[in-house]
């Protein structure tokens, strides 16, 4: 059954169009595919029952020739995203045993078009992490190892299950959110493509918030094909959600090999920090030579408030953040401690529902709103915001059509490496940030590995709702890196 | 800004004055929430007018509903305010169980509307202009139900999200009079607006009262705040109160604490309810789920087209059209009801011009006098509009007398039935043949010689003669009539 689960989204479609399998036996293949893979901690609740039960009904679909874009392919939900009578919890324990009675519009949009649920996936707690070491039902493990070595290493956050689950075969595409790199980084530290779209490009109904104004959903999958297959079925305008754009959604998949002849690929300057590893700076200009190589121009460029981006995000992200979270009271749903006056039940709840990081950035928002404070720190954050985008405004307006960094400035890190220091671990989200900050898609493609072994990403910065041009560029960059897949040790 | 005089307080050092400004909250007219598509309609089993949205589930956004956004506008437009064509929803963060999200959306820093006025009538036909600051949307909070559990309270979610105009209205009242003629004018002018019912027992309409004392003229004093009044009457008991108590404690040399307080209208008294130091820090921020709210001058200006009279404007009008003195067309602009009442007499009329006025009086003085003291409203008023109009054109043509009229009211508010058959019916109509009277008058002086001489003597006693007349006719004639045929006959 390995063959099932080493497909691509693309060639298991065609697979199933042709009928040489059933989506019930690419289901089964990838349900014993995760049974086998425990491990790795990348579901935190399988559904085989209902797995099964839609592997059969788009089976039947299939029969007529009735199945959507998706039809038949087994996916894997990030915990953060509501499904219906189905446990949803942030990887909080303040959510409890909580089932919501509705689905996210992204994931409805996923089973409308004929996808399977595997699960539900990992993720840091209410997504505030870059390792996926805060989810309450522990950490995630990256499938892929440092060469020679049984080192336990993350695999990034907060979206760790998703590209886990991605990378070790136990999906064939999964669904995740970006706040600050929540999607890019996981991708580059398990090789996989992972997808932020612009904002208001996926609805946010139905999932989880951390921060409203950066929360965006995309795809993590195995190649960009897949991540655009993907896509086209995540996005599009929804009513219920007054953030979302009112923009009809482009066949995605489309653009990959359009040709990138003529392109304006930017390198900005303030991305090369000091200190960077030799060879995250290697990968960087074999990316760009790939892409000149396929006829793109590389030109230097500045976005001079990229050293603002991550300081401002940790005051804007934390605010919204702890605002967000107020709804976690013990009144209504989820975990209740109870105390002797209202006052002591919510601080009993809070303290025991929420873990440390969650409660660090709770603090952090619930300072930097306070009287006094608030100009001093939010306001000028969403200063600093509004320049970092001009700072991207700027660029394009020069005939840039998208911009090429490094995802990460490291590759994967081991469990408890980086647990002491937060600020150690906010850098993660170096190069990432500045995206949510703005607004813009951005698309972490692997590229290579480091010495150990390790895979490494590149991430591309497009024009708001130019995610096409990301996809073309990425199959480009994609064609030279080759494909990587972690040898099996689970 | 009041152009009247108004009320000082005497204290031991010598007068004082009073600074009061009022937040009306005032529950938007609308079939769903602010926020959510959820029913507004009052009086639900708990918790069944609830959406995902209102009970604050994982993951739900808020989308703001447009006729709420209508009504603000009209509204704004009826208290002549500027009206902003973007304006942004803030979170107003603070955690209790009848906030299920944690947080109110509230507009903090941009409201819907700006400035504007309205202008109040006081005792005396005096009025004064009372500034308002701003006008803002934002959600109702749930019900916390303390009494259905020794050990628990219960949170009721229909009324949570609701969405409540905050209107705040400059610090230019300066006596319970004018805070109360303000409440009832802003009422009014909701009502006519259709944006609010103004139902202050179910809570529709509840004004916060901010009330400093200070020498006339001289700088502010510090304030309090009164929460949550439902009663126009208990606002001035407040205010009046309120004013006393803190004279009272500067005059005994101490300061007045900046405190929310409570009314207790039970023992007339306010009650401290928290210190300044007590009070939330709200760590106000704009929504992140929610886009500016953005609309069009054109938007504005359609609205504006729409706006119905207002109370102002059909005062004027009442007052140029029919001649009516400015306190009766107060009083028939007061409620909408009244209004449209007096304009349904109007309509029915045979002769507006000529019996406008008339039918005014007889709608204040006769139906409002007579509802009044029946204890009913113009609603359930017994005699109709059609009914009244009728009354109306019977003594304006000279059908009856006024005397006659009255006993006709009498009739139609018990039994009922059309004015004019009754009339006929029963025979009520004013005898108009001088020929008819003439007899009866001739009778009368050949009786009463004695009655004559004093006539003759005296004029005034000539209303002996009249009040005979009237008798003799069961008042069915012209009393002026009779006094000119009198006169002719006594040669007076």
């Amino acid at each position: 059954m390995t063959d099932l689960t080493s497909m691509t989204i693309a060639e298991a479609r065609n697979g199933l169009a042709k009928k040489s399998f059933t989506s019930l036996e690419l289901t089964d293949a990838h349900l014993a595919a995760i049974e086998a893979a425990r491990s790795l901690n990348a579901f935190v609740l399988e559904t085989p029952d209902r797995a099964r039960a839609m592997a059969r009904a788009i089976d039947a679909k299939i029969a007529k020739g009735e199945g959507g874009p998706l039809a038949g392919i087994p996916l894997g939900i990030k915990d953060l995203f509501a499904t219906k009578d189905v446990r949803t919890t942030a990887c909080s324990k303040i959510l409890g045993d909580f089932v919501p009675p509705y689905e996210s519009t992204v994931t409805s949009q996923l089973w409308r078009d004929g996808a399977v649920m595997l699960g539900k996936l990992n993720n840091d707690e209410f997504a505030m992490g870059s390792s996926n070491e805060t989810s309450c039902f522990g950490p995630v493990v990256n499938p892929w190892r440092r060469e020679g070595s049984n080192t336990t290493l993350v695999p990034g956050g907060s979206s760790g299950g998703s590209a886990s689950a991605v990378a070790a075969l136990l999906c064939m595409g999964a669904t995740a959110t970006d706040t600050g790199g929540s999607i890019r980084q996981p991708a580059a530290f398990t090789a996989t493509v992972g997808v932020k779209p612009t904002y208001g490009r996926c609805s946010r109904w139905g999932i989880v918030a951390f921060a409203s104004s950066l929360d965006q959903a995309g795809p993590i999958a195995r190649t960009v094909r897949d991540s655009a297959i993907l896509m086209r079925s995540m996005a599009g305008h929804d009513p219920k959600d007054t953030t979302s754009v009112n923009r009809a959604v482009p066949d995605y998949e489309a653009a990959i090999g359009k040709s990138v002849k003529g392109m304006k690929i930017g390198i900005p300057r303030e991305y090369r920090l000091d200190g960077m590893p030799a060879e995250i700076e290697k990968l960087w200009s074999e990316g760009g030579a790939w892409l000149k190589a396929a006829g793109a121009e590389l030109v230097e460029v500045s976005l001079p408030h990229t050293k603002y981006a991550l300081p401002a995000y940790y005051i804007v992200a934390p605010a919204e953040a702890s605002s967000n979270l107020a709804r976690y009271d013990g009144v209504r749903y989820g975990l209740r401690v109870p105390g002797r006056s209202i006052g002591e039940m919510y601080e009993n709840t809070r303290a025991e529902g929420f873990g440390a990081e969650v409660r660090r950035r709770v603090m952090i928002g619930t300072y930097v709103l306070s009287a006094g404070y608030y100009d001093a720190y939010y306001l000028r954050a969403q200063k600093v915001r509004t320049l970092i985008k001009k700072d991207f405004e700027d660029c394009f307006a020069k005939g840039v059509d998208a911009i090429l960094t490094p995802a990460t400035p490291s590759a994967a890190f081991g469990v408890g490496e980086k647990g002491a220091d937060p600020v150690e671990m906010y850098l993660n989200d170096i190069f990432t940030v500045t995206v949510n900050m703005a607004g813009l898609p951005g698309i972490a493609v692997p590229a290579g590995k480091d010495a150990q072994g390790l895979p490494l990403g590149l991430q591309l910065i497009g024009r708001p709702f130019d995610e096409e041009t990301l996809f073309s560029l990425g199959e480009v960059v994609e064609q030279a890196a080759g494909r990587f897949t972690p040898p099996r040790w689970w | 800004m009041s152009t009247a005089t108004h009320k000082l307080i005497k204290g031991a050092t010598g007068d004082w004055e009073m600074v009061i400004g009022l937040e009306v909250h005032a529950q938007v007219t609308s079939k769903s929430k602010l926020f959510s598509g959820a029913s507004t309609e009052f009086g639900g089993e708990p918790n069944t007018h609830v959406s995902l949205v209102d009970a604050a589930m994982p993951g739900m956004l808020p989308v703001i509903n447009e006729e709420c956004v209508r009504q603000a506008v009209r509204t704004g437009l009826g208290l002549n305010a500027q009206i902003n064509l973007r304006s942004v929803f803030d979170r107003k963060n603070y955690f209790y169980p009848d906030s299920p999200q944690g947080y109110q959306i509230s507009q903090y820093k941009s409201p819907v509307v700006g400035e504007g006025e309205v202008t109040v009538e006081l005792d005396g036909g005096k009025t004064a202009t009372i500034g308002i600051e701003r006008l803002h949307l934002e959600q109702d909070a749930a019900k916390l139900l303390h009494d259905q559990s020794p050990s628990m309270s219960f949170v009721d979610l229909n009324r949570s999200g609701v969405g409540l105009m905050e209107i705040v209205s400059k610090p230019d009242i300066r006596d319970a009079e004018q805070a109360k003629a303000y409440v009832t004018k802003l009422r009014s002018i909701l009502r006519y607006l259709g944006t609010c019912d103004g139902d202050m027992e179910k809570g529709s309409l509840r004004a916060d009262v901010n009330v400093s004392v200070r020498k006339p003229g001289g700088p502010l004093g510090t304030r309090c705040e009164i929460k949550n009044m439902n009663s126009i009457n208990f606002i001035g008991q407040a205010i009046e109160y309120e004013a006393r108590r803190q004279i009272e404690i500067i005059e005994d040399g101490g300061v007045i604490d900046q405190e929310t307080r409570l009314y207790d209208p039970n023992k007339g008294e306010t009650r401290s309810m928290r210190s300044k130091e007590e009070a939330h820090d709200y760590r106000y921020f704009p929504d992140p789920d929610l886009l500016p709210l953005e609309f069009s001058e054109a938007y504005v200006a359609a609205l504006k087209a729409e706006l119905p009279e207002l109370p102002d404007q059909k005062k004027a009008r009442f007052i140029a059209g029919f001649g009516l003195s400015a306190y009766d067309a107060s009083v028939l602009v007061a409620e909408r009801e009244s209004a449209d009442f007096y304009e349904t007499v109007l309509a029915k009329l045979a002769d507006q011009a000529r019996d406008g006025k008339l039918a005014a009086n007889w709608v204040i003085n006769e139906l409002f006098g007579r509802l009044n003291k029946e204890g009913q409203d113009i609603t359930g008023s017994p005699v109709s509009a059609e009914q009244l109009a009728a009354i109306v054109d019977l003594i304006g043509d000279g059908t009856i007398s006024g005397k006659i009229a009255k006993d006709l009211f009498e009739i139609v508010w018990q039994e009922g039935g059309d004015p004019r058959a009754l009339v006929e019916a029963r025979g009520m109509k004013q005898v108009t043949d001088l020929g008819a009277i003439e007899k009866v008058v001739d009778d009368i002086i050949a009786a009463n010689p004695d009655k004559v001489e004093q006539a003759k003597a005296k004029p005034a006693a000539i209303q002996w003669f009249v009040g005979q007349v009237m008798k003799a006719s069961g008042g069915k004639v012209d009393p002026k009539a009779v006094n000119v045929l009198l006169k002719t006959k006594l040669g007076i």
